[in-house]
């Protein structure tokens, strides 16, 4: 049997698979279990002992999505026979759909401001990591130290400042405030993670490039960004995880046009009696940008283009 | 092509003074090398030519024009680095084409694929084009490197020990392509290498650097034959000159301490005796280490010869160089 240095032997290997897997079992219940509630039927999400095997049912989403209203025999009637499926669901209760709810509209919302204050976030940091990395900077040390102190208290320590200042400055309640707070709460985090990348890029593809022609910008959107792009990938997953999931300031600071779904979500419980199903299944939607965005970078996390170019 | 000249340039780096008042004219055309050990310099020289660094004082002209204040790409330069810095996100086709694409040049696709195919061919590189650039092996990342500044036409080539991590036949070959470019484009170049062949070949003019300063600037000829001092006379000769005391033959001129012999300054055959103590056959040449009034010192003979350690040799000096106490010569 061969014997190398970085090979791990079999014996390890099998160790860390059996570890992995367990681990991922463990962290995944709780996720399948929401997916699966979200499936169930009111009856079945509290029924005690839990059931595994069930009857899937649409009515969770159909909740998710509708708003209804208890509805007399004589309304039924007026309303005449149920035409599309998720009607027959909501008659089948006694219930007649009344309009869509306000779901898809706060799920945009917490699109918008995730994705926008990670792409700004992105924007802005990567520009002052290039620039704490490569200028001299006066006071170099004390900003970033600075920049990293703001994240040494909870960012809803400061709700109140906040909170005023967003009233008199007219952002409470609008997208673009909650782009610019989710920001301004991830530029620390970015910035010292960019800035770590960044160091890692020898200067010398900048100077080659330089010399090839090229101003710094052009250096900089050619050469360094390539480069960059496993750390600004890795980043941006950060801060749109932060941004997504907030829910201290999103209660504080919206309540109807800029509401995200993280605030909204609980509000389904008290809508229509307890309705789990509906719950799981605004869980269920929730959950999938991130993955899927997550996915998507996934290809520029694992690889590595950096190594090995310049002769060290 | 362009003249480049440098007037009074100092650059320090906090208290490392890099290039002490350096002045230096590189004729537009010519091919001048860099001689100098490691720190002398001479990366220092050429990045402050290239615009990447800007000297403390002092001025740099290219083709007349003072290159005060202008960037990189103002100044029309191609760089080879010491470090051979290829893109790693690119392949090697892509490095190539990547001076030709710039905002400054804007080349026509064809024209672009013209000069790369002939540029891999020059480098003996066309079966690796479409490798990534990191799937190379050192030698081949210093010829992508070399390539990227060959694509180009600039008024000066820099180049910083491009052929340091090449074998011996490949060097030679680009020894010659390289010195065929430049004598039939008219290119200038200035060129840092350790190698005297390269330097004894290629150079039209040699620049000695010593600590941050320029000792002597002339063609390698007249830098071998006429060295300033003991240190520019080392710079070039394999194997090196022999340093001895000045009145070891005796006959030495009045200031002189130190006698410097080149293998060809010792005659063999009549004078003093020394004893042969080892024997080197290098193929083309055998050298002889001698034993000389309980001073070592090397000389070259017949690739063939017949003597062996312990043997006698007598040996005289000709037209030797005289040193002073300070290393300067003195005769
Ligand atoms: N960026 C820098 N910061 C600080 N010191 C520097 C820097 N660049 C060069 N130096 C110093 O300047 C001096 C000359 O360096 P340079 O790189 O020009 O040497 P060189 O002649 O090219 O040597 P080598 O043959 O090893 O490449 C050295 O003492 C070096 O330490
Ligand atoms: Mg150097």
């Amino acid at each position: 049997m061969s014997f190398s240095a970085t090979e791990p032997t079999r014996g390890t290997k099998w160790f860390a698979g059996i570890a992995v897997v367990l681990y991922a079992i463990i962290t995944l219940i709780p996720l399948l279990w929401i997916v699966a509630t979200g499936f169930k039927s009111p009856a079945d999400s509290i029924s005690y002992p839990p059931v595994v095997v069930f009857e899937p049912s649409l009515e969770g989403y159909v909740n998710l999505f509708t708003a209804r209203t208890r509805a007399t025999e004589d309304m039924l009637e007026a309303a005449g026979p149920a035409v599309t499926w998720y009607d027959k669901i909501t008659r089948n209760r006694g219930t007649i759909i009344s309009g869509p709810s306000r779901y898809g509209e706060r799920f945009m919302n917490s699109i918008i401001i995730g994705f926008g204050s990670t792409l700004l976030c992105m924007i802005l940091g990567t520009a002052a990591a290039y620039a704490f990395s490569r200028f001299k900077v006066p006071l170099k040390d004390d900003l970033l130290f600075f920049i990293l102190s703001t994240r040494m208290m909870p960012p809803i320590a400061v709700a109140i400042p906040i909170f005023l200042m967003f009233r008199n400055l007219g952002l409470n309640d609008t997208h673009l405030g909650m782009i610019l707070l989710y920001t301004a709460v991830n530029l620390s985090l970015s910035v010292w993670l960019l800035k770590g990348f960044i160091d890692e890029i020898p200067i010398e593809y900048e100077e080659a490039a330089l010399i090839d022609g090229y101003t710094r910008f052009q250096a900089f959107y050619k050469v360094v960004l390539p480069q960059a792009a496993t750390g600004i990938a890795s980043t941006a997953i950060f801060c749109l995880i932060f941004a997504w999931n907030e829910y201290a300031f999103a209660v504080l600071l919206t309540s109807g046009t800029a509401q995200t779904a993280p605030p909204f979500i609980p509000t389904i419980i008290g809508t229509s009696g307890k309705d789990w199903p509906a719950v799981a299944a605004g869980a269920t939607i929730f959950l999938v940008p991130v993955m899927v965005f997550t996915i998507l970078l996934r290809k520029h996390l694992l690889r590595g283009i950096t190594f090995g170019a310049v002769r060290k | 092509m362009a003249e480049v000249t440098l007037t009074n340039v100092c650059k320090s780096f906090g208290d490392d003074v890099a290039l002490d008042d350096v002045s230096m004219t590189v004729p537009d055309g010519s091919f001048v090398v860099l001689l100098g050990p490691t720190g002398a310099g001479k990366t220092t020289t050429l990045r402050m030519v290239s615009g990447l660094d800007t000297p403390d004082m002092g001025k740099i002209t290219i083709g007349g024009r003072d290159m005060a204040g202008m960037t990189p790409a103002q100044r029309d330069v191609a760089m080879v680095f010491q470090q051979y810095s290829l893109y790693p996100h690119l392949t090697v086709r892509q490095n190539l084409e990547f001076p030709l694409k710039s905002p400054i040049l804007r080349t026509p696709q064809p024209e672009i694929d013209r000069k790369v195919k002939e540029v891999a061919e020059v480098l003996q590189i066309s079966h690796k084009l479409d490798n990534k650039s990191t799937a190379l092996s050192g030698g081949e990342m210093q010829r992508v490197s070399i390539g990227r500044a060959l694509v180009r036409q600039p008024s000066v080539y820099l180049m910083d020990e491009p052929l340091s991590s090449l074998d011996a036949k490949l060097r030679s070959d680009l020894r010659i392509e390289l010195k065929g470019i430049q004598a039939n484009s008219g290119a200038t170049l200035l060129y840092v290498t350790h190698d005297q062949i390269e330097a004894m070949t290629m150079a039209t003019h040699v620049g000695v650097l010593d600590n941050g300063k320029l000792v002597q600037f002339g063609s390698p000829r007249e830098l071998y034959e006429n060295p300033v001092s003991v240190y520019a006379a080392s710079r070039l000769g394999q194997p090196r000159i022999n340093m001895l005391p000045a009145d070891i033959f005796g006959g030495a001129p009045a200031a002189a301490t130190h006698i410097g012999l080149r293998p060809e300054q010792i005659l063999q055959g009549n004078g003093e005796d020394s004893t042969v103590h080892r024997i080197e056959h290098l193929g083309d040449q055998t050298r002889l280490h001698l034993s000389f009034k309980s001073h070592d010192l090397i000389t070259v003979t017949d690739a063939h010869t017949d003597l062996k350690v312990g043997d006698i040799v007598k040996i005289r000096p000709h037209e030797a160089l005289y040193f002073g106490a300070n290393g300067a010569r003195v005769a």
